[in-house]
């Protein structure tokens, strides 16, 4: 055998490989879709959404593989099977309300159709492909840091994180809002018990421990590898709601002090560093190059609590249990 | 064919699957899935553009990617807040349909809400 005829069976079997990732992707998308009850769905969605930041390695973004699988699976998993389960006896009732086939013709037809218009544009995209890695690459040194997503997140694009921040409160806003008056300021969600124990509580010991510190470590190494804010404070929020879920603790009134403050702590820090940018820099979020490194250091520790915890506020929902009791 | 363009097919099927989804299911809690599904299709369909704009040494281009990873959170905060919005819906009314005719009384009793 020589050497190109390797290198073509080598090739070929990659790619065999990508076909038979992409079918069982999108055979979990099918069962999300098609599965009658809504438990079943949700888990097809969570295998399909770990299964796509496996795509999302192959693409060659293991910063994106990470979130994909942290909160698009991981944190969207647990918010729908909570509301899953809640909503089970809505289910048997709506049952009658499934569309007939005068409905579901033109649906599959429009389906097709916005399928086939993105599957034609995925072939004739340009070629060469519009690109700013080069870009992203020569201004790299202006941070110190290695890895070109994080630059990009916290320096050169920093305006959408930031504003993402804002986004993030402003749905935790909108989550509390939906509390009855009389909750206003009380505890999140039912409280919860298990077995002390029971195999969750004893997961819930052990695990975040590791947890936090692999959190942790995925913010402190995003600097020069795969990692970030985000992903890190997810896993936190992931050991908070498990610590939680578990009954070892309570969700936190909405209403304290020092919660809301830890919900405000990501924002301020990084809008007073970008404000400075103004006084000392040339721009709102320039940051000196001199003290880029640690000023983005500082943004993020301050960002990986205030994710952390709003994303596990998220997730516990508005409050449904008056204040004091 | 690329690896890019196996996955860029792959992302455009799930985003007709997503739309299929929203249109044809009843439930509210199944719309909000299928658009999580049609959301991760665009996002996949991009990190394709991404891919396809690896240079410099990286293995995509860096910009789609960041802008992917905002979008992501993006989704899931629009997510908790319609989970919120339609179990609130639930706890009024004691029913989680959509139907503009469905009256209040239908379905298990309201809560006390």
């Amino acid at each position: 055998m020589t050497f190109a005829s390797m290198a073509f069976g080598s090739m070929t079997f990659a790619l065999a490989l990508e076909i038979v990732l992409a079918a069982v992707v999108l055979t979990g998308a099918v069962w999300a879709i098609a599965a009658r009850e809504t438990l079943p769905a949700v888990a097809g969605f969570v295998a399909y959404g770990l299964l796509l930041s496996l795509v999302w390695v192959h693409l060659g973004a293991p910063d994106v593989a990470l979130t994909e699988a942290a909160i698009g699976s991981g944190l969207t998993g647990a918010l729908l099977v909570g509301a899953a389960a809640r909503l089970r006896l809505s289910e048997v009732p709506m049952a009658v309300e499934h569309p007939g086939v005068i409905l579901r013709m033109p649906a599959a037809v429009l389906s097709v159709t916005v399928a086939a218009a993105l599957a034609a544009s995925v072939l004739l995209l340009p070629d060469p492909a519009p690109t700013l890695a080069p870009s992203a690459a020569e201004n790299a040194a202006a941070t110190s840091l290695g890895n070109p997503v994080t630059n990009v997140l916290m320096a050169f694009r920093a305006m959408d994180t930031l504003l993402e921040k804002i986004v993030l409160l402003l749905a935790l806003i909108g989550v509390w809002s939906l509390a009855p008056d009389r909750f206003w300021g009380g505890r999140p969600g039912p409280r919860h018990y298990a077995d002390p124990q029971g195999v969750l509580a004893f997961v819930a010991r052990v695990l975040p421990p590791v947890g936090i510190i692999v959190g942790i470590y995925i913010l402190w190494t995003s600097a020069d590898h795969p990692g970030g804010a985000f992903q890190g404070g997810t896993i936190l929020a992931a050991m908070w709601l498990l610590v939680m879920m578990a009954g070892l603790t309570d969700a936190p009134p909405v209403g304290e002090r020092r919660l809301r403050l830890l919900l405000l702590a990501g924002p301020v820090v990084f809008l007073v560093i970008g404000l400075s940018g103004l006084a000392f820099g040339d721009a709102f979020l320039a940051y000196p190059m001199a003290y880029a490194k640690p000023l983005i250091l500082a943004i993020e520790f301050a960002m990986i609590l205030t994710i952390a915890v709003t994303l596990g506020l998220l997730v516990a929902g508005p409050p449904e249990r008056e204040p004091g009791s | 064919m690329s690896a890019a363009t196996v996955f860029g097919l792959c992302a455009a099927v799930a985003v007709g699957l997503g739309l299929y989804g929203v249109i044809t299911n009843p439930q509210p809690l199944r719309k909000v899935l299928a658009f999580n599904l049609i959301g991760s299709g665009v996002f996949t369909f991009f990190g394709v553009v991404a891919r396809r704009g690896a240079a410099a040494g990286f293995g995509g281009d860096p910009i789609p990617q960041a802008l992917v990873i905002t979008g992501i959170v993006v989704a899931f905060s629009a997510t908790a807040l319609a989970i919120a919005l339609l179990l609130r819906l639930f706890q009024a009314t004691g029913s989680a349909t959509l139907r503009a005719d469905a009256s209040t009384s239908a379905g298990s009793h309201p809560s006390k809400l």
